[in-house]
């Protein structure tokens, strides 16, 4: 090791890896994982999600984790985004593609993808 | 990409308690389920509930899994892993929280109270990162503080900033490090060593251990940062080679630490040089004591030398040396990185920090615990510790181990520190804190200690080597019901004479258990001269275990389980019975308690 530079760069290479222990994200992506998402297709989208928010840099701000059953089956895959002070935001029939937008558009530009949460289908 | 981690338990406890096999078996289930790319497994250190062994904690939600067996594995993976669910029934919950009250559980280890309570400096990584892997390590800013000091800070400054932090060794003296490390700077020699004292022989303590196990790297950057810090390029890490996980573990690093190029030569490019070594101790309780120590890294029989000189001036091979303790070091880089102000924000006036305690003995909550300084005995007890199995009553915590003393309950509000316990006439030591209940019996916890300095004692001056055996047969005809009560004068008398004119530590401290359970438990003592009777009933000399005869319904088990046949039927039949009732012969008994376990009626009592 020769230099601080190079620690730094061995630090951000494995910053994934360890940020996921700490949790300390603040915004939360919570899949939907039970039979149901599972059938619905609901683990490429959590894969999609873990991919594009590592890629994206933005580990240390967004956690990716999974529940169980939401209780809406008919909407699955279902992705819930918490966010401290915010309200809660649920997409529904998610699928990779759409996946990817709402990093692009809602994780990292902080606009909510209208036309794929459940508020979207219901009305 | 990984989207979830399995953290697994690698130390010692766990270990034993079979977590290698539930490894192998999450291997194979995230192959079944084709989970391979999602879920990584990590192997870590301690976390700190041994009592709760095999420990498994699931990231990103933290889930802790506890007393996990092989066959719990697929229903952790096919559940948690692929759908998402944390499998209950295996969620440890200390908190009174039930299910129903929220259609979540809290899964999560940060939740729990054993966890809350604490504040993890020295253990902050212990139970987090693969202990095997550097650059899981460097993620968490290690080296940084190494890096730091090196091309941003002077000597004096690393030294300062120790000073300023506040602290203190917790090998057991409190000596302050920032001092000891200023007092060995000045030294000028072509040689000078830094040396870390991983002996840990005080019985019942495992800190140091689950350091070494869980976060070896954390000690190797320590030991550089104090090289630096007093212009030494040589260190010595003195392990117990009873300690097998942890040597293997730090070698592991060390031999990463070189290939990194984080020791060895010109490291960070300032120029500095620092390698380590290994020695293995035999395991002798006085070789943990500093000179004892450098003597037998020489490589000469483990005994002490008087001091002055003090280390620092004349220490390994005869040249300046810091030696810290494994805890002490991992406080270090910690305080490098955040500031001495950060550190100091910790714990009490002069006892600066946290401090990690192994907890054991009547306690349902087993294990190591890191906690601020000044945080009180009945937090532990009651809060983290989980309180006393059973519904018994506390009645002392001994600390500090066979130089250490005891609280009683009437001071369970002391808060923990260094001074605080000095003034109550008991020590920190090293960190274990053994919690005893009603059944124990002081007297008997004193000889267990002394037995212990008996035959550690290394022989070479008399007042130990002599003083203590005598001591010991002392308190052995007390608790065999032939003391009188000037021997209790003559105890304190002899304490007091092997603690001024030992030669080390171990004389000077080893009366200390004795001393203090007189203080706060001389009535007990006191029953076991005039009444002749244990009060707790342990000491087996003053029990006599009798049959009820009106309760005894002459069933015979009793005589039939009597190892010593000194058990007879008597004509004696109760009212409402057919078969005589049994008596024992006191003269034969050896008071093992076969009887009374085996009587299926309660007839039999100790007294
Ligand atoms: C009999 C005896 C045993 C000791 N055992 C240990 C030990 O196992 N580990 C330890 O760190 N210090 C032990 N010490 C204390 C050391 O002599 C020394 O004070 C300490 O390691 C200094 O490090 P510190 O300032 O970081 O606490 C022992 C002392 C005595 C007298
Ligand atoms: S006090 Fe005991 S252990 Fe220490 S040098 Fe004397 S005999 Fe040895």
């Amino acid at each position: 090791m020769k230099s601080l530079a190079e620690l730094q760069k061995i630090k951000a290479r494995m910053q994934d890896r360890v940020v996921l222990r700490e949790g300390s994200g603040d915004i939360r992506v919570v899949v939907g994982m039970a039979t149901c998402g599972i059938a619905a297709g609901a683990r490429p989208v959590l894969n999609e999600f873990v991919k594009d928010v590592s890629e994206e840099g933005l580990s240390d701000k967004v956690t990716v984790s999974q529940t169980g059953c939401i209780g809406i089956c008919q909407y699955e895959p279902v992705v819930e985004i918490f966010q401290a002070d915010k309200e809660k935001v649920t997409y529904v029939k998610m699928t990779a593609e759409k996946a990817k937008e709402v990093v692009e558009q809602h994780l990292k530009g902080g606009k909510v993808v209208e036309q794929y949460t459940i508020g979207a289908y219901q009305s | 990409m990984v989207r979830s981690q399995v953290l697994i338990c690698g130390g010692t406890g766990c270990t034993s308690s079979g977590s290698p096999k539930i490894r192998a078996e999450f291997e194979t289930q995230i192959k079944n389920f084709d989970l391979e790319n999602e879920v990584k497994l990590v192997q870590t250190g301690c976390f700190g509930l041994c009592s709760l062994g095999p420990v498994v904690i699931v990231y990103p939600d933290g889930t802790f899994y506890s007393r996990v067996t092989e066959a719990d594995v697929p229903e952790i993976v096919e559940e948690h892993l692929l759908k998402g669910r944390p499998v209950e029934r295996l969620v440890y919950n200390d908190t009174d929280k039930k299910e129903e009250d929220d259609t979540h559980l809290d899964t999560a280890l940060s939740e729990t109270r054993f966890y809350k309570a604490q504040k993890r400096v020295a253990l902050r990584n212990c139970g987090v990162i693969d202990p095997e892997n550097i650059e899981e390590y460097i993620a968490m800013d290690g080296y940084a503080a190494l890096g730091k000091a090196l091309t941003e800070m002077t000597p004096e400054e690393v030294i300062q900033c120790v000073t300023d932090s506040g602290l203190r060794g917790r090998g057991g003296g409190g000596f302050p490090t920032g001092r000891k490390w200023a007092l060995c700077a000045p030294n000028k020699a072509p040689q000078k060593y830094v040396v870390c004292n991983a002996d840990e022989g005080d019985p019942g303590a495992f800190m140091d251990r689950s350091v070494l196990e869980g976060d070896p790297h954390a000690i190797i950057e320590a030991m550089a940062i104090a090289g630096y810090a007093i212009g030494a390029t040589k260190g010595y890490v003195y392990v117990r080679a009873e300690y097998p996980i942890a040597v293997k573990r730090l070698s592991i690093a060390i031999a990463q630490a070189r290939e990194y190029g984080l020791l060895g030569k010109d490291i960070f490019g300032s120029g500095f040089d620092f390698d380590l070594q290994i020695r293995l101790g035999a395991g002798a309780f006085v070789c943990g004591e500093e000179t004892a120590l450098m003597t037998s890294i020489e490589g000469n029989r483990g005994e002490p030398r008087p001091r002055p000189p003090y280390p620092a001036v004349r220490g390994l091979y005869n040249s300046p040396t810091v030696e810290n303790n494994v805890e002490t070091f991992a406080n270090i880089p910690q305080i490098i990185l955040n500031g001495a102000d950060w550190f100091a924000s910790m714990g009490t006036e002069k006892s600066k920090g946290t401090k990690v305690f192994a907890l054991g003995g009547k306690i349902n909550n087993t294990g190591l615990v890191e906690i601020p300084m000044g945080t009180t005995l009945r937090e532990i007890i009651e809060d983290i510790g989980g309180g006393i199995p059973n519904g018994k009553k506390f009645k002392a915590a001994q600390t500090g181990g066979p130089s250490g003393g005891c609280i009683p309950e009437s001071l369970i509000d002391t808060p923990v520190d260094y001074d605080n316990l000095t003034a109550i006439g008991c020590m920190m030591g090293s960190g274990g804190l053994i919690i005893m209940d009603e059944d124990s019996c002081m007297v008997d916890m004193a000889k267990f200690f002394l037995q212990f300095t008996v035959d550690e004692s290394c022989g070479k001056c008399t007042p130990c080597r002599v003083g203590m055996k005598r001591l010991m047969e002392m308190l052995e005809k007390i608790t065999s019901g032939k003391g009188t009560l000037e021997d209790l004068d003559r105890i304190e008398e002899l304490c007091h004479y092997i603690k001024e004119n030992s030669l080390c530590g171990l004389g000077q401290t080893a009366p200390n258990p004795v001393l203090a359970t007189l203080k706060f438990f001389r009535d007990e003592y006191v029953a076991h001269v005039v009444e002749k009777r244990c009060p707790a009933g342990v000491c087996k000399d003053l029990l006599s275990y009798t049959i009820d005869k009106d309760k005894c319904i002459g069933c015979g088990l009793c005589a039939k389980n009597c190892p010593v046949n000194t058990i007879t039927r008597t004509d004696y039949v109760a009212p409402g019975h057919k078969l005589g009732s049994f008596e024992i012969h006191q003269d034969k008994c050896i008071k093992c308690g076969a009887c009374m376990a085996n009587c299926k009626f309660k007839a039999i009592s100790k007294k």
